[in-house]
């Protein structure tokens, strides 16, 4: 279940990933997260919405808070690009491996730190990936 | 035209003199109703009187005459002054708005005596010209709020990369904020030249103020202690907050030999030590 207040945001500078993180953080702290959940899933926010960028060339970001069917408050961000998609997710998902200059541990990191990460991709025709942290 | 030796005068100039002090009273009130006491109310009769000459001027001449010119540049000095203490948008473009009500109540109560087909339409046409104006007012107020916010931008940035000088030879950068690839840059180019400057041999990197530490700015903060480690100086990363700590390890983050400091007295205390510089408390010797 998703509540009213979503936030779309275009995903096209580096400051679209500011605004993201910043998004993140005010939905994290409405679902009353602990402090290290909500740096975890801005941290994790950050390195999505910057891959986006990097990799996805550009996309938008749908920042919502959520609850579970036992009523526990989460949050739930959906990354979605056009870019040319990821060819072999295993590897994409390797601690390390980086096609681009980073340290190779956005994709990986950003997993590790929350509780539902789903990855959705197609060679050719983006990629769409959706996270969530709930309250512990 | 009703009054001989006007030609050239339209209805609504002709009205706007004849019922000068009506009119400008009906506005400032307008005005002075929403601004309500940030701008005394001298003042702004002040500024009303001036438009409305302006105005009454433009509206006998119409768009071509010099009038038209000095009231753009007249109100586009009003709502610059006006973005800059704060106001909103509709509180800055009402000083031109206002002015057709005034006018308007003032027709209606006329109109049973000598408002006409003619004058309505110039109304119409003199409203329009208002609105054109008010738009002017609110561009004009949207640039200068964006010239204001672009130089907060700027004079962020240089505040937020200072590099301090903590003890003989120890140098400290506090940062604040998002650490994107830009800043970064002045960071390291600031923090390198202070090294040079100083002839400092220890610097601190000081994370309390950043909000987040993902794998970019973890890798801008790696690449800048490589720097100053090939100028020979040895780099603390203090400020680690628990939160932070905690991400770091789950991102899988490795700071390897480099050394890290919870507090930025910790990181002090710890290249104070290297140096061979001894504290030692108060007592009388």
């Amino acid at each position: 279940m998703t509540t009213s207040d979503d936030v779309e945001i275009p995903i096209a500078t580096g400051d679209d990933v500011v605004r993201v993180r910043q998004a993140t953080r005010t939905a994290a702290g409405a679902a009353r997260l602990s402090l290290v959940d909500q740096t975890k899933v801005v941290t994790a926010a950050s390195e999505l919405a910057r891959n986006t960028l990097v990799y996805g060339g550009g996309g938008e970001a749908l920042v919502s808070q959520v609850t579970d069917e036992r009523g526990r408050a989460g949050v739930r961000i959906v990354f979605r690009d056009e870019g040319p998609g990821i060819a072999d997710v295993d590897l994409a998902l390797t601690d390390g491996w980086t096609s681009g200059q980073g340290l190779g541990l956005g994709l990986t990191g950003a997993r590790r730190l929350v509780d539902a990460f789903d990855l959705e991709t197609a060679v050719g025709q983006g990629t769409t990936i959706t996270v969530t942290k709930w309250r512990r | 035209m009703t009054q001989p030796g006007s030609a050239g005068q339209t209805r609504i100039a002709q009205l706007l003199t004849e019922h000068r002090d009506d009119v400008l009273g009906r506005w400032v009130a307008a005005v002075a109703g929403t601004v309500r006491g940030r701008i005394t109310e001298r003042e702004l009769r002040h500024e009303s009187e001036e438009l409305y000459g302006l105005l009454v001027r433009q509206a006998a001449d119409g768009p071509a005459g010099t009038a038209a010119d000095e009231l753009r540049s007249m109100l586009a000095d009003l709502s610059r002054s006006r973005a800059r203490q704060g106001f909103t948008p509709s509180e800055t473009a009402v000083s031109v708005f206002a002015l057709k009500q005034a006018l308007f109540s003032l027709l209606e109560e006329k109109a049973d005596v000598d408002a006409d087909a003619k004058t309505y339409r110039e109304f119409v046409l003199f409203s329009s010209v208002l609105d054109d104006l008010g738009l002017h007012t609110f561009e004009t107020f949207a640039a200068a709020r964006e010239q204001v916010i672009a130089d907060q931008a700027e004079s962020l940035l240089e505040l937020s990369t200072p590099v301090v000088k903590l003890w003989d030879g120890i140098v400290a950068v506090p940062l604040i904020g998002t650490l994107d690839s830009a800043r970064t840059q002045v960071v390291m180019e600031s923090l390198l030249q202070t090294l040079v400057d100083t002839g400092s041999r220890y610097a601190v990197i000081d994370i309390t103020g950043v909000a987040a530490v993902d794998t970019e700015v973890a890798q801008h903060l790696l690449k800048t202690v490589v720097a100053a480690r090939l100028m020979g100086a040895e780099c603390v990363i203090s400020g680690i907050r628990p939160q932070i700590a905690h991400t770091i390890v789950t991102l899988g983050i490795e700071f390897a030999d480099i050394v890290t400091k919870a507090t930025l007295a910790d990181a002090l205390a710890h290249v104070l030590r290297q140096s061979g510089v001894q504290i030692i408390s108060g007592g009388q010797a």
